[in-house]
């Protein structure tokens, strides 16, 4: 089947319902990301996406879609609770992987000569890499524990502080977590992970502010000036998101042969939600999502450590806000006219409520909440606000990301670490990283702009331009 | 006869991993996945360990084969070096794999990917009497 997307406008296009689609495929892109996502072969994924039980509205592709499993990445679909379906393949392997930003009262002038240390108190504090050394050694009554509680637990703890609580998308704990819906093998993955940064994609990056598109909102969220120094962390809930993740799938492959027969992807399983695997999957879910929103609190306040350790005590460190984008929520959408409870898949999406919405913290009732759109290692990484409009657009959901053009192995054949490495360190950007092959992976160049994925977003109006953040030092995985 | 090659795949890893029997390819496979992971080549064989999964198709098979392996490697950070001993069994209604694998620890490498989960993404196994093909994505 060929598919032909239909210019909407300037940045939308979409995939009229053909075939076993449900709905049609709405995608976010301007003519260029419109190109690469055409390229890399994952418009069949959205229209796949747009044949589940249940799906409402539309299958939807952000600026920075590229080819996942099941899903794309960058994929959105709001699916009856009721009477749909719930697919682990639209929330991915990394349960809440998401991004915490913390403002400090810094300028980027005081940061820039102690940048080398800073970066070496973050690394030794912080954990990077593969296996399994967190500081934090856990009983397994106390991994039950933030299962229930998420970060909400470190906190009781007396790591973090209330404040970050406050600042982070649903108080950072999800009331429907079950810990008795996750494995053994999951836990015993879990229980020396909290509090380390794993390897891949995942970072924490010292940013100042180059560029404020909005002052008010960015005053209620805490940025004050350009040049301030800022800190953007990225990662998820570490081995047991993953293991969680495979071993629904394996459930749902085993229970229902008779759906992965009809599929056109097998990672696209998924189970009708009156089924019990469904209700356990989602409990599972939000308790592997609880356990990535205590990890990133724990880096969280590892960082601020590491921040007072250099800085002396006067260095201030406050959380923003801290977004999912690898998740499912329940959440009431205006669908047909109708209130309606749905599952909203954000698989490598940005939830992006805008000003009233009851989900999101008091303090940005008026602004909308914040969004945080990383962008690949050396480029620019955004603040956003959610908008009204969202609802109506994109079931309130964003971007995540710049999106990767280039495949690893590619990347590695272009780059090599240690000329990236002096390029980088050429404009001022300082990486430290567990591994060397992994700079060349995450070369910015393996990555789509993120600066156009940004305008798609602010133009299309489903999530708004506030501040533009420049990259100092980076700590990769 | 080549192990195994990588293909392109924007996001995460592909490979193609082959043998004259199943077996040998499952066994290339793991050679592949560790390969992403760091130099193999440089990995002592100087701890053992023991596998045994038991799956309802070949294709779950390789994959719960695989996930055992990427589980070692969390929990335990070992990483492989080669498969020393590895049997597919065919029950009546399953498939059963035990296999021993050489490994070490991972604190004495430069191990720059995890992989986060095998996939079935484009997953197949192709046998034909003299040589069996199998892909494998995963999730980096």
């Amino acid at each position: 089947m060929t598919i032909k997307p239909k210019k909407i406008n300037d940045f939308t296009y979409i995939v009229e319902k053909q075939g076993e689609m449900k709905v049609p495929l709405k995608i976010f892109a301007n003519e260029e990301l419109m190109k690469k996502i055409e390229d890399d072969d994952c418009l069949q994924q959205g229209i796949n996406t747009a044949s589940l039980p249940g799906i409402q509205g539309f299958s939807i592709m952000m600026p920075d879609a590229h080819r996942g499993y099941g899903f794309s990445i960058g994929g959105v679909a709001a699916i009856d609770a009721e009477n749909g379906c719930i697919s682990p393949g639209g929330i991915g392997f990394d349960i809440n992987c998401g991004v915490r930003l913390l403002q400090t009262n810094l300028h980027k002038d005081e940061v820039q000569g102690k940048i080398q240390p800073l970066l070496d108190a973050l690394f030794e504090k912080i954990p990077a890499g593969v296996g399994a050394k967190a500081k934090l050694r856990l009983t397994p009554e106390e991994l039950e524990e933030i299962l229930v509680e998420g970060a909400q637990w470190t906190v009781k703890k007396g790591y973090g502080t209330q404040e970050d609580i406050d600042c982070c998308e649903e108080n950072g704990k999800l009331k429907q977590a079950d810990p008795s819906k996750i494995s053994d093998l999951a836990k015993k993955r879990g229980r020396g992970q909290v509090g380390t940064l794993g390897s891949g994609n995942h970072f924490i990056e010292v940013q100042y502010v180059n560029k404020i598109f909005n002052k008010e909102t960015a005053k209620t969220f805490g940025i004050t000036k350009e040049g301030q120094v800022v800190v953007l962390i990225h990662c998820g809930s570490r081995g047991l998101g993953h293991q969680t993740c495979s071993d629904y799938l394996r459930k749902m492959e085993e229970a229902f042969p008779e759906i992965i027969a009809k599929l056109p992807e097998k990672d696209l399983i998924y189970a009708p939600a009156k089924s019990q695997i469904a209700k356990d999957y989602f409990a599972a879910m939000c308790a592997a999502a609880n356990y990535a929103w205590a990890n990133r609190h724990m880096i969280g306040h590892q960082t601020r450590e590491a921040f007072k350790e250099v800085f002396g005590d006067k260095v201030e460190l406050h959380t923003i806000y801290d977004v999912a984008h690898n998740i499912a929520k329940e959440e009431m959408h205006m669908i047909d006219g109708k209130e309606k409870k749905v599952w909203v898949h954000r698989k490598g999406a940005t939830r992006a409520f805008g000003p009233g919405r009851k989900e999101i913290p008091d303090k940005y009732q008026k602004t909308g909440q914040p969004i945080f759109i990383p962008g690949s290692m050396g480029t620019s990484s955004w603040v956003l606000a959610g908008t009204e409009h969202a609802y109506e657009e994109s079931f309130g959901s964003t971007a995540h990301g710049a999106g990767r053009v280039m495949s690893r192995k590619q990347a590695n054949e272009t780059w090599q670490a240690d000329t990236l490495k002096k390029e980088l360190e050429k404009v001022n950007i300082i990486v430290k990283s567990a591994s060397w092959r992994g700079i060349t992976e995450e070369a910015p160049g393996a990555y789509k702009d993120v600066d156009e994925v940004i305008e798609v977003s602010d133009k299309a109006g489903i999530g708004n331009k506030i501040a533009q953040l420049k990259p100092m030092g980076v700590v990769k995985g | 006869m080549k192990k195994y090659e990588f293909l392109d795949h924007t996001a995460d890893v592909k490979f193609l991993a082959y043998g004259k029997t199943l077996e040998e390819a499952f066994a290339n496979a793991a050679l592949a996945s560790y390969d992403i992971m760091t130099d193999v080549k440089k990995v002592k064989a100087v701890e053992e360990k023991s596998i045994k999964v038991t799956s309802k198709k070949k294709e779950s098979l390789l994959y719960d084969f695989l996930e055992e392996l990427i589980v070692l490697t969390d929990i335990e950070g070992f990483l492989l070096s080669k498969v020393k001993t590895i049997e597919i069994k065919e029950n009546k209604s399953d498939f059963t794999l035990t296999a021993t694998v050489l490994g070490d620890n991972g604190d004495n490498y430069d191990v720059h990917t995890y992989i986060k989960s095998v996939t079935y993404s484009d997953m197949f196994i192709k046998e034909t009497p003299t040589q069996t093909t199998i892909q494998v994505v995963h999730d980096i």
